[in-house]
């Protein structure tokens, strides 16, 4: 295994153990409200048993809390799920759009740690790339992963997709102008790695406060 | 005499249903989403226990504590968490969490270590007194 190779299967494994990390804390968070609605609902028979009247409303409305719960964990699993499977295929194709949004999902709880709030603008056209799913997933990560660390608290990150000389773009936009630490460069090493793999590339013009990641478009460029 | 408790979480139906079932239980329960509110409660308040979701949105669980310690040392901070990371754990508790609670929790364990810390706020006023009153004999030289 080469170097860059060796370099991105661990930073890919610090990916995805990211991402299972904040999605099992969100399924914790449905788990836990199921868990005190249904206390709830004990504590409302062993009342009952002691001859006090059953409310049907607050039965009602407990029931439909741990319903409620039971969606949004559904909806994590299924998230978890699609995420499993973008290690399935070595190449596919995908819609930028779809993915970038994608990725906005499994950041949602990082973002909402850092008070950020994040958008995906639908393109007017679909920009299709051929690529490795888990790498572009991973690439769009670390770049929105950087954009909110520069917006900080209180702001926008809206990533834009267009296609522009046979390049499909993700424009992360919002981020505000910032200076870049040398201490930590980004792209950083790792980050080189992941672009060399993808064919991609990543513009920081810290000046007008841009980020734009970059790869092949179209069906048949790998 | 009640436990006085404070209950942060940014989940709302999770404080709801907690803070119902811990009233329902004789506790006089206070909520909040907000880290900053949960500070300034802390400091205004004279709560008995303090329960804090270590992941909170805008400000870590471990920054919270901190500025609760600082602000009000001898209350008892339980810390709530959605995953267990004993390396966190370890953390607050080196930082003055009292202990930590991993979801779903279970409300009797939850109950217990409030009641743990009620008495422990109680002894520590208790010493606080018998210091003072140590103070002001040699002060006056009875």
């Amino acid at each position: 295994m080469s170097q860059d190779w060796q370099e991105l299967g661990e930073a890919g494994l610090q990916f995805f153990g990211k991402v299972t990390a904040s999605i099992s804390h969100e399924i914790k968070n449905a788990l836990s409200i199921i868990n005190e609605s249904a206390g709830l609902l004990d504590d409302l028979t062993v009342l009952t048993e002691k001859g006090v009247p059953l409310d049907p409303v607050r039965i009602k409305t407990h029931a439909s809390k741990i319903m409620k719960q039971i969606q949004r964990a559904d909806g994590i699993v299924k998230v978890m799920n699609r995420f499993a499977h973008s290690v399935d295929e070595k190449v596919k194709n995908v819609d930028l759009y779809d993915v970038a949004e994608f990725v906005s999902v499994l950041s949602a709880r990082l973002a909402s740690m850092r008070g950020v709030d994040l958008a995906t603008l639908r393109p007017e056209k679909p920009v299709t790339v051929q690529t490795n799913a888990f790498l572009l997933e991973h690439a769009l990560w670390v770049c929105l992963d950087f954009a909110m660390e520069k917006a900080g608290k209180g702001q926008k990150v809206m990533l834009g997709i267009d296609e522009k000389e046979k390049r499909a773009r993700v424009n992360f936009t919002g981020i505000g102008l910032f200076k870049r630490s040398p201490e930590a460069a980004f792209p950083g090493e790792r980050e080189m790695a992941l672009m060399g793999a993808l064919g991609a590339e990543i513009e920081v013009d810290e000046e007008k406060g841009e980020l734009v990641l970059s790869l092949p478009s179209g069906k048949t460029t790998s | 005499m009640s436990e006085k408790v404070l209950l942060v979480d940014d989940e709302q139906d999770f404080l709801d249903s907690l803070a119902e079932r811990m009233r329902a239980r004789g506790m006089d329960v206070s909520t909040t989403t907000s880290a900053e509110e949960a500070i300034k409660k802390a400091e205004t308040g004279s709560y008995d226990a303090i329960v804090l979701d270590l992941m909170m949105p805008e400000m870590d669980g471990i920054e919270v504590l901190q500025a609760i310690k600082q602000k009000r040392p001898d209350v008892g901070v339980i810390l709530l968490t959605g995953y267990a990371s004993l390396d966190k754990g370890i953390e607050a508790m080196k930082l003055g969490a009292m202990d930590f609670v991993e979801k779903p929790a279970d409300l009797k364990v939850l109950s217990a270590k409030i009641k743990e810390a009620k008495a422990q706020k109680m002894v520590l006023a208790e010493k606080r007194i018998q210091e003072k009153v140590k103070r002001i004999i040699q002060e006056k030289s009875w």
